[in-house]
């Protein structure tokens, strides 16, 4: 891609992250960037935390492509948490506590994860709960490749789950199991009965279960493994059953104790009916006999035995290898083999002759006497042979075992160089060179590399600058009240992702159409008066609107002035007069009772707080005495107390007032109310409305501030109402029964001006109703 | 991502193609024929292939290969979980997803395909959101589109796709409001010879139909959560309430949709319902077997039995097969080599019984394994691990809605090998 591209997108990347729609995009996003510019690893840093933890939030597709960008993102950023020597250990992730306390000491330096790194595996371990068996493949990918060794035995129970679903899915999932299988054992050796093979799977997939199977065998179940493959033999399914023969051998080749059992296990099956069984029965006991050949001159008969019965080829070879290998073992048979063959010679396949040869050759070495003519017959085929291969050999074996004049110094040789011990063959699982691609991609899948694949890059061995992560704090961000969202972003607190979840989650919970938009201003201001309340007040002014019986309240920040229109159509709604709120019942107060209300006026001992006046009342039947107020929490809540009240007969009333500074949060403000012999918690929750001030302005100046203002700042809902309460001054009242607002004299009559300033901040609210 | 789409019928005949990016010739079908003839049985055929330039991906759904081009890296599994996605969508919109259906709505099945994909990437995929934009078919709907020539594609944008709920449609109102759960628990066991279980898990899956108005806000409870210990959740559920409370908080989808399922893996005791007493031997000489089953109640908590089927798959040489059912009746289908015996209900005082002979094919040597049974049952009113939902409560609405649990266990892949 070009140059303009990577541009585009990099600016595309840095803005959207500042908007508050990011997880509804953040997928289509990093698409974007994965497309045209994977390797700009340095645009991410400033979006690595936001990306984190947001994850949760973000539609399903975009969590895959999320997660594999950041698990790339992640391997070049920290350093490795596989420490030395435990890569391959398997109790040390298994049994994790005990061990881990061992791997500490003795380590020198003992390795510190990176917060980040802790922070991307906490947030993406949720997601193995997906429904999308995607996600829980990437995750899963995820840990693999980025959690300490003894951490990745966590998604072993979301993969088993996937096992369950389509036919696709489990072939996919399986594939990167027995990857996973090869070098961790531990992790799927208890769901080891999961992998068991049913007579209705596809081919691909009982493959594939053989194969974590035998990777998964170790002296502890290689019995129950081997009592699950006798049943997998006699299956009718006859390429399952010989790749089970394959499997037999090489739990019998791994594992030394039960080499015998398989072999003879193996022999027995050579007298199956079905051939494919038997042929590659025969290869497999070639192999084995290979690994340890003393003391199976038996078997080997055996096999010559049936050598006549035998027609596939690679089984026939298999046996011709036998005989001219341990052809001292069989001394008597192996002859008579090759006499049978130099009958059948043309008609063989190419490898059968080409085997032909090498015991022709094998048998002239060490009994010449009986097979020399038998040697020079097959010889004189081989050399007319259609095949070039055969010729090849024929002329080359000739050469280095029929000694004449022109041999060179090879043939002296011939012995030790045919008969040559030769080394026993390795059987290994055909996913073993699996790993060198990432887990769950295509390239995985192909065992081959596929266009676009990127190579994951390996851990550097120092960590680069951490700090390139940290975005600059603009405010430090307070603990959100949104029900479900977790604390998101604490770094970047220019719009709190937190809060945008709820703003748009309580917007649907209104069904209502309603626009929720803020933007930082582009006019340049203190930062102290950056953030205002002004999508919950909107929010509150519905509550009371429309009655609705709403727990939610949840509280939002964001900047600038706002404006927000409510147009009113048809509707009901009750107004009250100032609301009182019951702050202590007498019953709990042993008799003594209190309310409060908010009496909006500025508050007198300093414009920060806000007014509450306390009505307290001695319903007991005796004096209270020494009525004050005692701790309160947080501790740095800062109330202006009331005077102590000495004395409150029975039956009497006294109004106190008092202020409180909420630093404009809805968050309550607890304390106790003493009396000499008592104390009762009691708590102030601020309806949000209550933390607004009355400003006056006038219409032109109204105006004026509505046009500085731009869309983004803008937040707008349609209420409907009855038509009896839809007068300009049914809906002020409406609008000054929830929140402190002042009405803007007005030219219009359908047009409601209202203005609200925050206590804390003096941020103007902009509040227009129109009617519709 | 996903370039182009092609749908194949069980015959080979590509009867549908979308294209996202560019145009690909169908000649690149032509790998997976070769693939799909090599496969024999459609089931067998490799899910991910590899042609000269591009990549396919196929999926084998109700007789039909949904069939995605790749050009380059990326997660197969991806891949593979969007096409099942628009399967379940066509299933949802038409009632079935087989090839007559979906030439039925070919300009539906077209609208939504346009939607679920954007330039190859996923992006409408919930049910809920796509139907506000493109709205099921329906027959007065479809005569008033030929009369005035409209479409089924909706004006207005949906609301819920922009917000952070995009599950849920705006603007929900119903005159009953109601909320059903269905408890479905699926055991699959492997049961041997001998009737020793060899290996048993259950699959459990809890589906709703909520009909509620608004924008309900539910919290389901459970007796005994400590049982599921694997579970995974429509995306509405809120994880952190289940992993601090283990209560299942959601606002609902509108409408049918899996709220979660859950695996209880073989490490656990599993109660098997049925044991199945079996013998099915054929003799050299005279080239004939005998088969005789017999099914008994094991383990049912005192619930009967219902909807007791066994299938065999029998071995090639069995011609035909001459039984006598105590209760019920069997079929064999000497073509596909199927033997069906329905049973129904099991009775636990007169156990259900099949025995007679077996004619085979003379002169062809006799199958060395005896066939596998296949069962499938089903227990009403029980979730056979035990589970039980102890309430479900609403808030955010005030109207009471209308609530009902129902547990059912079937077998899954339940088979006994003889």
């Amino acid at each position: 891609c070009d140059f303009s591209g990577n541009l585009q997108t990099a600016a595309m990347h840095m803005h959207i992250s500042h908007t508050h729609t990011i997880n509804l995009v953040a997928g289509s996003v990093v698409m974007a960037f994965e497309e045209v510019c994977p390797d700009r690893i340095d645009l991410i840093h400033k979006n690595y935390r936001k990306l984190c933890n947001l994850l949760v939030d973000v539609e399903e597709w975009g969590q895959v492509v999320i997660i594999s960008m950041l698990t790339r993102y992640a391997r070049t950023q920290f350093t490795s948490p596989w420490t030395e020597g435990a890569e391959f250990d398997e109790n040390k992730a298994f049994y994790d506590s005990d061990s881990e306390e061992k791997k500490d000491q003795t380590e020198a330096k003992p390795y510190i994860m990176d917060p980040d790194h802790r922070l991307l595996l906490r947030n993406t371990k949720p997601l193995l709960q997906s429904r999308n068996t995607a996600v829980v493949m990437a995750v899963a990918q995820l840990y693999w490749h980025l959690a300490p060794k003894h951490e990745v035995s966590i998604v072993t129970k979301s993969l088993v789950r996937l096992l369950r679903s389509h036919r696709e899915v489990q072939y996919i999932v399986l594939q990167n199991i027995a990857t996973m299988s090869i070098q961790r054992k531990g992790m799927f050796e208890p769901f080891i009965k999961s992998f068991y093979v049913r007579s209705t799977d596809a081919t691909h997939i009982k493959t594939l279960k053989l194969e974590i199977l035998t990777n998964l065998a170790n002296e502890a179940n290689i019995s129950t493994i081997l009592r699950e493959f006798q049943t997998y033999v006699k299956s009718q399914d006859k390429a399952f059953a010989a790749a089970t023969i394959q499997a037999i051998g090489r739990c019998a080749t791994n594992i030394s104790e039960v080499t015998d059992t398989c072999l003879n296990g193996l022999v027995l099956l050579l007298s199956n009916r079905d051939e494919t069984v038997v042929a590659e029965s025969i290869v497999v006991i070639k192999k084995l006999l290979q690994t340890q050949p003393t003391q199976h001159g038996d078997i080997i008969k055996h096999m010559a035995k049936l050598f006549d019965s035998v027609t596939v080829p690679m089984a026939r070879a298999s046996i011709l290898w036998l005989m001219g290998e341990y052809c001292e073992k069989v001394p008597k048979i192996a002859p008579d083999v090759l006499r049978k063959m130099a009958k059948t010679f043309t008609a063989e396949e190419d490898i059968v002759k080409l085997q032909t040869v090498n015991l022709a050759a094998k048998l002239y070495l060490t009994n010449s006497k009986q097979t020399k003519l038998l040697t020079q017959y097959i010889l004189n085929l081989g050399k007319y042979d259609q095949n070039y291969d055969i010729r090849d050999r024929t002329r080359f074996i000739r050469q280095l075992i029929v000694p004449n004049e022109k041999s060179g110094a090879l043939s002296k040789y011939a012995r030790r160089i045919l008969l040559a011990p030769k080394p026993a063959p390795v059987l290994e699982s055909a996913f073993k060179d699996r790993d060198r691609y990432q887990l769950g991609t295509l390239s995985h899948s192909l065992n081959l590399k596929a266009t676009g694949y990127q190579e994951l890059p390996d851990w550097p061995a120092v960590a680069p600058d951490q700090s390139v992560r940290n975005v600059e704090i603009v405010e430090p961000s307070e603990e959100e009240s949104s029900e479900d969202s977790e604390k998101t972003s604490s770094d970047s607190g220019k719009s709190s992702s937190g809060s945008e979840k709820s703003s748009s989650e309580s917007e649907s919970d209104q069904k209502k159409k309603k626009k929720t938009k803020k933007a930082p201003q582009k006019k340049s201001k203190p930062a102290g008066d950056r953030y205002t309340e002004i999508p919950a007040v909107c929010h509150s002014l519905k509550h009371c609107l429309i009655p609705q019986n709403d727990s939610k309240n949840p509280t939002f920040r964001t900047s600038g002035i706002s404006l927000f229109y409510v147009s009113f159509q048809v509707t009901t709604s009750s107004f009250g007069p100032l609301k009182t709120y019951e702050l202590l019942h007498h019953m709990t107060g042993k008799g003594l009772s209190a309310k409060y209300h908010f009496p909006r006026q500025p508050c007198l001992y300093q414009p920060s707080m806000v007014a509450v006046q306390v009505i307290l009342n001695n319903s007991s039947d005796h004096a209270l005495e020494e009525i004050h107020i005692g701790d309160r929490s947080p501790a740095s809540l800062n109330i202006h107390c009331f005077n102590t009240i000495e004395r409150l007969e029975p039956g009497a009333s006294v109004t106190v007032s008092m202020g409180i500074d909420f630093s404009d949060s809805t968050q309550a403000a607890n304390f106790q109310l003493c009396t000499k012999e008592d104390q009762f918690s009691v708590s102030i929750q601020p309806a949000v409305g209550e933390l607004l001030m009355v400003s006056t302005m006038t219409e032109q100046d109204f105006c004026k501030e509505q046009g500085k203002l731009q869309g983004m700042n803008e937040t707008s809902a349609t209420i409907t109402m009855a038509t009896a309460n839809a007068s300009r001054q049914a809906i002020n009242k409406q609008v000054l029964s929830v929140a402190n607002v002042g009405e803007v004299p007005s030219s219009q009559n359908n047009f409601s001006r209202l203005i609200m300033k925050i206590v804390l901040k003096s941020t103007k609210v902009l509040l227009l109703a129109i009617q519709m | 991502m996903i370039h182009s789409l092609f749908l194949i019928n069980h015959l080979g005949d590509i009867f549908l193609e979308k294209h996202w990016k560019s145009v690909i010739s169908r000649s690149v079908c032509d790998y997976f024929f070769e693939a799909r003839e090599k496969a024999v049985d459609p089931e067998n055929v490799p899910p991910v292939l590899q042609t000269p330039h591009h990549y396919l991906i196929s999926i084998y759904r109700g007789k039909l290969f949904f069939l995605s081009v790749i050009q380059t890296e990326v997660p197969p599994l991806f891949v593979i979980e969007f096409l099942h996605r628009v399967a379940d969508t066509f299933q949802d919109y038409f009632g079935g997803c087989s090839e007559s259906v979906i030439s039925d709505n070919v300009v539906i099945v077209y609208e939504l395909l346009e939607e679920m994909l954007d330039n190859g990437f996923p992006l409408a995929t919930e049910s809920n959101v796509l139907k506000e934009m493109i709205r099921p078919p329906n027959i007065l709907r479809s005569v008033v589109n030929t009369l005035t020539g409209g479409s089924n594609v909706g004006e207005t944008l949906p609301q819920g796709q922009l917000s952070n709920i995009p599950w849920r449609r705006a603007g929900v109102k119903y005159t009953n409001n109601e909320a059903y759960f269905d408890v479905t628990e699926e055991i699959d066991a492997i049961v041997d010879k001998s009737g020793t279980t060899v290996s048993a898990e259950i699959q459990g899956v809890i589906e709703a139909c909520v009909k509620l108005s608004g924008m309900p806000d539910l919290t389901m409870s459970f007796m005994n959560p400590r049982l599921l210990d694997d579970v995974s959740f429509h995306p509405c559920v809120r994880f952190r309430r289940w992993e601090s409370e283990r209560i299942l908080s959601f606002i609902p989808p509108d409408g049918n949709f899996t709220l979660m399922t859950y695996h209880i893996s073989s490490q656990n005791l599993v109660a098997i319902p049925v044991y199945v007493k079996q013998s099915i031997s054929f003799f050299e000489a005279g080239s004939c077997g005998r088969l005789d089953i017999t099914i008994g109640p094991k383990q049912t908590m005192g619930k009967t039995v219902e909807d007791l089927k066994v299938t065999v798959h029998m071995p090639k040489a069995v011609l035909n097969a001459n039984l006598t059912a105590s209760q019920g009746n069997y079929t064999y289908d000497f073509t596909t080599k199927l033997l069906v015996w329905d049973i129904g209900k099991l009775n636990p005082q007169k156990l259900p019984n099949l025995r007679g002979s077996l004619s085979m094919q003379t002169g062809v040597p006799n199958p060395e394994e005896n066939p596998s049974l296949n069962i499938d049952l089903k227990i009403q009113q029980l979730a056979i691990s035990g589970l039980k939902v102890s309430r479900l409560d609403m808030y955010g609405e005030t109207y009471k809605p209308f609530k009902g649990v129902k547990y059912v266990t079937k077998a899954g892949k339940f088979q006994v090998r003889t």
